[in-house]
């Protein structure tokens, strides 16, 4: 029960805080808007780099927006809490997950089909484009979660995180980038879609263990 | 006690392990640097060049072990973090952070004698090909261990957080070992693993296999020489590091050293 409760007080306090969820999707739209005028506007040229474009600005919005998934409930000590009370801390990873997904996960991949009409990509793998970013931010946020939680007790240091959390995301860039340069070509994008539901299911069923894992030893 | 349980546990008891690796540092040393002269001199001098490749196959004698290597210190800092997270055995966290730089070396040095050893075969240093990719990876998943080790004050709690990093990024070791075989890509399938027909010749083979032995006793050495070091700089104040870092006290340090 105290699941949906957490859920639904995490959805509603991102709601309240709009700046919250707000960032990584602005991050994820200037980023893009950077390329176009640095690769110059040219529609063959972008719809050619698109793919992997969108995929790597995606990924680092997922990245900046990991920080603040556990600082707030370490520093104010609800994490504590939740660790003394006899509700699991897997629990608590696994509500904090779906909600952090939600928040900032999914308007980014919306958003994602306007950006990606905006670098020129043919219209028939927009879809692919929104499916593999749906399934691939799922394995970004929870393998990044380890990483988030791994390093919450420590002095905050941002480049200690990517270190720590970007070797594990080079296969989903590779498959999603993938997915979405197949169907730009005009070929069946199942191949690699398959391999990142598969990285997603890994993800979704393993990852919470080493995240309550971590988050225990944090408080130590 | 159990007496067979006792003998085991006494190896994670830094004040007995302490002098025994002092006594067999140089009997490894030895073993490990004549098995490496040996090997590499067979190999480099007086193995029969490749019929395809000519010279440059040599360097083999050097890339196989090393990654190999690189593979191997990963799966044994695997089960040393294993053994910090349910067994809680502090030699095994100090075992941890020493392996780690080594690992992150021989990671290095199998892409840079693979760097030297594509560009003739294949005319480019470097190619975005899945084996060579995963190692990198590997190479990145050591360097963030051995920082997340330094990043966290309490050393306890940092060797915790070093094993959990070390199980989690596991998952790269099937890929490596897997990368020739999943994916067709420009790196050769491997030649040594089906040992009942390898495909090499045993004038090349033999060498080879003398490298191989020759750089895990390299590992177990340099493990060894950091394991004493991270020893006596985590237990400082104990008496048994007291005794050891007496001026005199290196010549009866094979002695069990008094608390």
């Amino acid at each position: 029960m105290n699941f949906l409760i957490l859920i639904r007080q995490q959805l509603s306090l991102a709601l309240a805080n709009k700046l919250d969820w707000m960032t990584p999707l602005l991050f994820f739209c200037l980023v893009i808007m950077l390329f176009p005028l640095a690769l110059g506007g040219a529609p063959q040229a972008l719809a050619e780099v698109a793919p992997g474009l969108l995929w790597v600005a995606a990924l680092l919005a997922t990245l900046l927006s990991l920080d603040s998934m556990f600082r707030g409930d370490h520093d104010d000590g609800t994490l504590e809490l939740w660790a003394a009370s006899r509700a699991s801390l897997l629990r608590y990873a696994y509500a904090k997950l779906i909600s952090h997904w939600l928040i900032y996960a999914l308007p980014l991949v919306l958003l994602s089909p306007l950006l990606g009409y905006g670098l020129h990509l043919p219209l028939q793998a927009l879809p692919i484009l929104v499916l593999s970013l749906a399934l691939g931010s799922v394995s970004l946020v929870w393998i990044g979660a380890v990483g988030v939680a791994i390093t919450s007790g420590i002095k905050y240091n941002s480049f200690l995180l990517a270190l720590l959390v970007l070797p594990f995301y080079m296969p989903i860039l590779i498959f999603g980038a993938s997915a979405v340069d197949v169907a730009a070509q005009g070929w069946s994008a199942l191949g690699p879609l398959y391999l990142l539901a598969a990285l997603a299911v890994l993800a979704l069923t393993l990852v919470p263990f080493a995240v309550a894992k971590a988050l225990k030893l944090s408080l130590s | 006690m159990n007496p067979i349980l006792k003998w085991f546990y006494q190896w994670a008891v830094p004040h007995f392990v302490y002098p025994r690796i002092q006594a067999w540092l140089p009997w490894v040393a030895i073993l490990a640097s004549s098995l490496l002269l040996i090997g590499l001199v067979w190999g480099l001098v007086f193995a029969p060049a490749d019929y395809q490749q000519g010279d440059a196959f040599r360097i083999i004698y050097v890339h196989v072990p090393a990654a190999w290597l690189s593979m191997l210190v990963y799966m044994a800092m695997t089960l040393m973090a294993i053994s910090v997270l349910v067994w809680r055995i502090q030699l095994a966290e100090l075992a941890l952070v020493a392996s780690a730089p080594i690992g992150a070396a021989f990671t290095l040095m199998a892409l840079f004698t693979g760097a030297i050893w594509g560009k003739p075969m294949w005319g480019a240093w470097w190619v975005w090909d899945a084996r060579l990719t995963s190692e990198l990876i590997l190479l990145f998943i050591y360097l963030g261990i051995f920082a997340l080790y330094h990043a966290i004050e309490d050393k306890r709690q940092a060797a915790k957080a070093a094993s959990l990093m070390t199980v989690v990024g596991v998952v790269n070791i099937p890929i490596i070992h897997y990368s020739v075989i999943w994916w067709n890509t420009l790196h050769q399938p491997p030649s040594l693993s089906k040992l009942d027909t390898p495909s090499i010749h045993p004038d090349m083979l033999w060498p080879l296999l003398i490298t191989l032995l020759a750089f895990k006793l390299l590992f177990v050495w340099m493990l060894l020489l950091r394991l004493r070091t991270e020893l006596v700089l985590r237990y400082p104040q104990s008496a048994w590091v007291q005794a050891v870092m007496k001026p005199g006290a290196n010549k009866d340090s094979h002695k069990e050293p008094s608390r």
